[in-house]
């Protein structure tokens, strides 16, 4: 395993000679489509718990088809699928756009993790008491304004928990990105395994860097848990805690 | 016909897919209860393999295990049969698919089975060794039926991500419904249209285990009152 890792430990960890490669891209993969999706889902799970059925329904379709199918097909449908269309193929935005395993990649992952962080924010807005709800009408506050200082804050901290479990099953998921000509850890392990025939050694290696990066994020995630959350905990443990 | 002849294919890679998830899942269930009982057990060194197990398994990715496993499990039985000198043995990649997916999905079972198991009130296993039943008996009559109740919602998890993961067995060379449907939109040049077939199929897939699972918590919730709010 030393030996196979003195030899590639340059693509392993960032660069193959021409681009990025191995734990760089994998980690920028992750960073991206965790940032779009948190975006695109704090809204979405705010019509996902709304009362109007016109804002709720599509959003539940949404999540339910993309919680329900594996994120391998999204990506195949969003890499192979849509290239293989005449009309995106004549078009030279959508053309330039879905003939970059990468983009393709980070639609699908973004997307797919988007379904279910906005089922853990909607679940955590669903939790919040709501004599606090109440009490933020009963000062006048506007809807608007009521999720931006009192829903969001609140729900965000409660859901983090959960949301630190998607994120590590999203670092999981974008090992599938190699299918994509991406060339992220898995893909270098791929070469490593063809070069050298030493299958256990370069998937070893593979394994023990995203181990490495999910505890890290578990460590991180911890550390988020005791500012955000050092509310929830019992009123005596809070001296306790160094900061 | 809609599906350009590829009809018959699509089913036998969907029957794969299934016949892989259902055996995978046996696999994974036998494995996390052995892997519960072992980490709540006595003994040190059992309690230390089974921890062992689960946070390494849960902490990489199950395709690069998938890999791993299913290249190292010919490079083991080939050493293997090599040093006994016997003639070389192939695994066919079925029985590999299950093995790994079995594996893996094993260490999210532990933990499931070991939080339910815990969930079960001690006193009640107490009470049924006092009325004189063996081992067996306790686990059959008080121990599973009630540890099922806490169970089911992490079964039914476990069991979404697995069917979801079957889909990766077309990359280690499964010719499952996914590779039937790349086949099929290969050859007819309509590979957008087959993969929305293949998955609508997993669609269908998980929106049945829900109706099952759902079933099955009424099934194993009788008898508890729930909150009216």
């Amino acid at each position: 395993m030393i030996q196979i890792f003195a030899e590639w430990w340059r693509p392993f960890l960032y660069s193959d000679g021409m681009r990025a490669s191995g734990l760089v891209v994998t980690l920028w993969l992750l960073a991206a489509s965790i940032a779009l999706g948190f975006c695109a889902a704090v809204p979405l799970a705010c019509a996902r718990v709304s009362r109007n059925r016109w804002l709720s329904t599509p959003v539940r379709l949404y999540t339910y088809v993309f919680r329900g199918t594996p994120l391998y097909v999204q990506l195949l449908l969003l890499y192979t699928g849509m290239y293989s269309l005449e009309f995106v193929r004549t078009q030279s935005l959508l053309e330039a756009f879905f003939k970059s395993g990468f983009n393709c990649a980070i639609l699908a992952f973004a997307l797919n993790t988007c379904a279910y962080t906005t089922e853990i924010f909607a679940g955590a807005i669903r939790g919040i008491a709501h004599g606090e709800v109440e009490a933020a009408r009963a000062y006048g506050m506007s809807t608007f304004t009521m999720y931006r200082r009192i829903i969001l804050p609140s729900a965000l901290r409660r859901a983090l928990p959960l949301y630190s479990n998607e994120v590590i099953l999203m670092l999981h998921a974008t090992t599938v990105a190699f299918t994509a000509t991406v060339p992220d850890i898995l893909k270098v392990a791929r070469d490593a395994n063809s070069a050298t025939y030493q299958s256990f050694e370069s998937f070893g290696i593979a394994a023990l860097l995203y181990v490495a990066i999910s505890f890290a994020l578990v460590a991180a995630f911890r550390r988020a848990e005791r500012r955000w959350l050092a509310y929830l905990r019992p009123a005596g443990a809070v001296r306790a805690v160094r900061h | 016909m809609i599906l350009y002849g590829f009809g018959p294919l699509l089913w036998a890679g969907a029957k794969e897919t299934l016949a892989l998830a259902v055996l995978s899942l046996a696999v994974s269930v036998l494995l996390g209860l052995a892997g519960a009982s072992a980490k709540l057990s006595r003994h040190a060194p059992l309690r230390a393999v089974a921890t062992a197990y689960t946070t390494l398994i849960r902490s990489v990715p199950d395709l690069v295990l998938m890999l791993l496993l299913f290249y190292s499990i010919q490079i083991a039985i080939n050493n293997v049969t090599d040093a006994f000198g016997w003639s070389q043995f192939d695994i066919d990649p079925f029985t590999a698919g299950v093995l790994t997916l079995g594996f893996i999905y094993g260490a999210y079972f532990t933990e499931t089975f070991r939080g339910a198991f815990l969930a079960v009130p001690r006193g009640q296993l107490e009470a049924g060794s006092a009325y004189g039943m063996s081992g067996m008996r306790v686990f059959g009559r008080i121990l599973f039926p009630q540890m099922m109740r806490f169970a089911l919602p992490g079964i039914g998890n476990n069991w979404q991500v697995l069917v979801k993961a079957t889909a990766l067995v077309s990359i280690i060379g499964l010719a499952d419904v996914v590779k039937a449907a790349q086949d099929a939109g290969k050859s007819t040049f309509n590979m957008f249209f087959f993969i929305l077939i293949a998955a609508l199929i997993y669609l269908a897939i998980t929106s049945a285990s829900n109706l099952v699972l759902m079933a099955l918590e009424r099934r194993y919730s009788i008898g508890v009152r729930h909150a009216e709010l």
